[in-house]
């Protein structure tokens, strides 16, 4: 038994190593793309850096000369790659810093935003679907009606309702730069109310299938309660898929907070993004573009992972 | 023992399920009484309302259902007005649920200690290291070997006899005066059931009143005391166990027990219907000779790591015209390996498979593709190896070697189907619409349809009750004797084997232990394992094939 555990383990860190690898080339593609998108999109990035509608030409054109844009496109491109392979994401043009300074400056804001809403989206609908799953027709279609209306209402819009009625009328919480809880309350809101909707209809399907399973008759047979039976063996098994939606809820999340920062003018990568791209700061839009990559990829083998412990099942079986 | 006061007592029990088609009666009335230390079998087919009767006295009859009775007493409390927080004191504390199928009653992502300490926590609160303690102590009392490293491990990593071990475990958890027990054995290997039914023997010996349901008359007939036999929702018979099965009264405990298969059955047929018509003119091209040579098997699977396990190991044997190879093993024997070489669709490391004398599992896909239709499979589960959208017609089309237009198509599978006794009124059925006897029909037919030398059928009937499973292999000797197809037959059931076999390999760990014809393998069996098999064979009394004096499975 020992032994076997023993290999399955050196499986995993060989399995976990060949994914790593294989993450470097995802990144490299998501920057190969980001390049290609910048080069495509019109406009002249030698202007955002000088930040002046109407710069002398001789100094345009020095400008351009020292960042390379003179060169052609397969230098820049090689270029590129080497100061991306040796960690450099360059100094973004607009706002003069290193790309890594402002990431790190405004990623805490987003991290903090972005767990706020991910809780707040699973904890509500954690409880929506446990208390509605296997209930009357009735009260399963009123709350399929409040999931459907969350999923398809678009988030600047809930965030401009909420801005009006708690912040302007009631003035219960501040409307923009507001530290702490209270002012990440309700753009956290606004971000987990798409992602809930979803999650509950994810977690209710789960939780009927599973109440439908033996193993739930069996557990009643045994005298436990109803919520009992939910909560120590249906939930789990309903959870996984939410596991397996992570790159959906982590993409939603992201640009979710893009829409969400500009809303409630919030400090956070998000609204960095959307200023860069706006603006052809091409160091900047790449830096976040591969740090997006990156994580994606890291969560994708942390969710394979993530699988092993769910389910017992799958610790076995070959990675 | 039936002198005791009765334990539970129940008088006109009735229960409707109202669906949006309407009611359906699935318990018209039944009338019984279970005493400490006794044990009542329910006997009867799927749809026979048994499991329903069983999942009544628990409280949990299923969605949209009314339970009515005269009388539902435990101990003489009245079940009937039961309170919700009541209910969940007696289930597990009064009355143990014992359910069928052990994977799927375990929940998979949990330990199965935690299963059994939930019966323990649900009805006294413990300390988390008396509960630890109770755990272990239950599992042992279940006969489970190493009780404290299976508490920690997962359903999946039990066998399937130490997995419904522990279901048991969890039943008795809180030490109820009643189990439940809904078809305890029926998936498992004979030699595992009977010791399930050791386990079952022993809690009857201490005072368990036991109500058994089964559809199996030669199982119950090893622990029950009186049988009632069960058929659309009423018991139409009642007795001691001694009487029902040498005596039964009634004409359909008499069908039931006439569809055992078993020694005085052989060569006659077990079911009341009439033999099925097979095609008028055996078809041109019937081969005659050896339709199959194997030799020399060896298949290993690569599992966990880098470990190999040796599923099939030097099988030989050989397949005549017109003969049935019955293939008798336990699971994990490697009978379904030898299937799937047989059919091509697994290369053997070694060994060979020739086909009228012609390499078969040599040959590369391309060149295999035109003789495929030569052999064909039939599956335990039909409806998993069917479409669920496509229609019969188009199922068993899917066989035929060549493509008919429409009109002459629907011809031919008409003729196809009334060859395995079914009606062209099913053509356009779906698969979902059909009962499991038809099923396995269909799928009889789509494998004839391109008029094969061999048919290999694996478990054909294992998930069959036992009068339709009498009708499927009535219909395998009808046509047998029509077409003259080779079968080679797979099973773990005895009986069934040494029902349809002309000779007989038997299987265990991969390699064949004993071979020879049929009659003779049963009457005089040379090998330890075949002997322990026909041992543990829950048996009619008078009727079994005769099992030699053996040692008993410990």
């Amino acid at each position: 038994m020992k032994r076997a555990e023993g290999r399955t383990a050196d499986g995993l860190i060989g399995w976990t190593l060949r994914r790593l690898l294989l993450s470097v080339i995802v990144v490299f593609g998501a920057a190969t793309v980001t390049f290609a998108t910048l080069q495509l999109t019109p406009g002249d990035p030698t202007y955002a850096v000088l930040n002046n509608p109407s710069p002398p030409p001789e100094l345009v054109a020095h400008v351009r000369h020292d960042l390379g844009f003179d060169r052609p496109v397969a230098d820049q491109y090689t270029r590129f790659l080497g100061r991306l392979a040796t960690g450099d994401l360059g100094r973004s043009y607009q706002l003069d810093q290193p790309v890594w300074r402002v990431i790190t400056a405004q990623l805490g804001s987003t991290v903090e935003l972005a767990a706020a809403g991910f809780v707040l989206a699973l904890g509500a609908a954690v409880v929506l679907a446990t208390a509605t799953a296997g209930r009357r027709p009735l009260v399963r279609r009123a709350s399929a009606a409040l999931e459907l209306l969350s999923v398809s209402t678009p988030s600047f819009w809930t965030g401009i309702v909420l801005l009006t009625f708690l912040s302007f009328r009631l003035h219960l919480f501040p409307a923009t730069g507001g530290t702490g809880p209270r002012g990440l309350a309700l753009p956290a809101i606004t971000l987990a109310l798409g992602i809930a909707g979803a999650y509950t209809q994810v977690l209710r399907e789960g939780l009927e299938r599973a109440l439908d399973e033996p193993f739930a008759l069996n557990s009643r047979a045994r005298g436990s309660g109803e919520t009992a039976v939910r909560l120590r063996h249906a939930l789990r098994h309903a959870l996984t898929p939410i596991v397996t939606m992570s790159g959906w809820t982590m993409g939603t999340l992201l640009t979710g907070a893009v829409i969400v920062e500009s809303v409630f003018s919030r400090q956070g990568l998000g609204r960095t993004l959307a200023t860069a791209i706006s603006g052809h700061d091409l160091p900047l839009v790449t830096g976040i573009v591969v740090l997006a990559a990156a994580a994606f990829t890291l969560l994708n083998i942390a969710v394979d992972l993530l699988y092993r412990i769910l389910d017992p099942r799958l610790r076995e079986a070959a990675p | 023992m039936s002198s005791a006061e009765p334990l539970l007592r129940v008088e006109d029990l009735q229960v409707a399920f109202h669906t949006p088609q309407g009611v359906v009666q699935a318990v018209r009335t039944v009338d019984f009484t279970v005493a400490p230390g006794e044990c009542l079998a329910v006997v009867g087919e799927s749809g026979s309302g048994k499991s329903v009767t069983a999942r009544t006295l628990i409280g949990l009859p299923g969605p949209g259902a009314r339970v009515r009775a005269r009388r539902l007493t435990l101990d003489g409390e009245d079940l009937l007005g039961l309170s919700e927080r009541r209910w969940r004191e007696v289930r597990g504390g009064r009355i143990g649920f014992m359910p069928q199928d052990a994977l799927s009653a375990l929940d998979p992502l949990r330990k199965v200690g935690a299963e059994v300490a939930e019966g323990l926590r649900n009805h006294r609160p413990a300390r988390r290291a008396d509960v630890r303690a109770g755990v272990v102590e239950l599992l042992r009392l279940a006969r489970i070997p190493e009780p404290d490293l299976r508490a920690r491990q997962y359903a999946h990593q039990l066998s399937g006899g130490l997995r419904q071990r522990a279901v048991l475990a969890t039943a008795l958890a809180a030490g109820p005066g009643l189990l439940v027990a809904d078809e305890p054995t029926t998936a498992l290997d004979v030699t595992v059931q009977a010791r399930i039914l050791d386990l079952l023997a022993a809690r009857k010996a201490e005072g368990v009143a036991i109500l058994l349901i089964s559809h199996d008359l030669a199982v119950v007939g090893r622990l029950a005391d009186r049988i009632a036999v069960m058929h659309d929702g009423v018991f139409v018979e009642t007795g001691p166990t001694e009487r029902i099965l040498t005596e039964p009264a009634h004409p359909y405990t008499r069908r039931l027990l006439a569809a055992v298969p078993s020694a005085h059955a052989k060569g006659t047929r077990l079911s009341l219907e009439p033999p099925a018509t097979p095609a008028k003119a055996p078809p041109p091209e019937v081969a005659s000779g050896r339709v199959l040579e194997v030799s020399g098997l060896t298949k290993t699977f690569r599992t966990v790591g880098r470990r190999r396990r040796t599923a099939v190991e030097d099988v030989s044997f050989t397949l005549e015209a017109g003969e049935t190879l019955g293939v008798l093993g336990e699971s994990g024997s490697g009978k379904s390996t030898v299937a799937r070489i047989v059919l091509g669709l697994l290369e053997p490391d070694a060994g060979s498979v020739a086909l009228h004398g012609r390499p078969w599992s040599a040959l590369r896909e391309p060149a295999r593709r035109p003789l495929r239709h030569r052999i064909q499979f039939v599956q335990q589960d039909p409806l998993a190896s069917f479409d669920p959208r496509y229609t019969v017609e188009r199922i068993v089309a899917e066989g035929l070697r060549d493509r008919p237009g429409p009109g002459r198509r629907r011809d031919r599978i008409a003729d196809l189907l009334e060859q395995v006794g079914l009606d062209g009124a099913l053509l356009d059925r779906r698969p979902a619409q059909l009962s499991g006897g038809q099923r396995q029909r269909v799928a009889i037919a789509r494998a004839l349809a391109p008029g094969p030398d061999v048919i290999v059928c694996d478990e054909p009937v294992s998930a069959l009750d036992v009068s339709v499973q009498a009708q499927i292999l009535d219909l395998f000797a009808d046509l047998q004797r029509g077409l003259r197809v080779a079968l080679l037959f797979i099973s773990h059931d005895l009986g069934v084997i040494y029902h349809v076999s002309d000779r007989v390999i038997v299987m265990k760990g991969g390699r064949v232990v004993e071979t020879g014809e049929a009659a003779e393998v049963f009457a005089r069996p040379r090998h330890e394992h075949t002997r322990e098999l026909l041992s543990a064979l829950p048996e009619l009394r008078d009727a079994g094939p005769a099992a030699t004096s053996s040692p008993s499975p410990s």
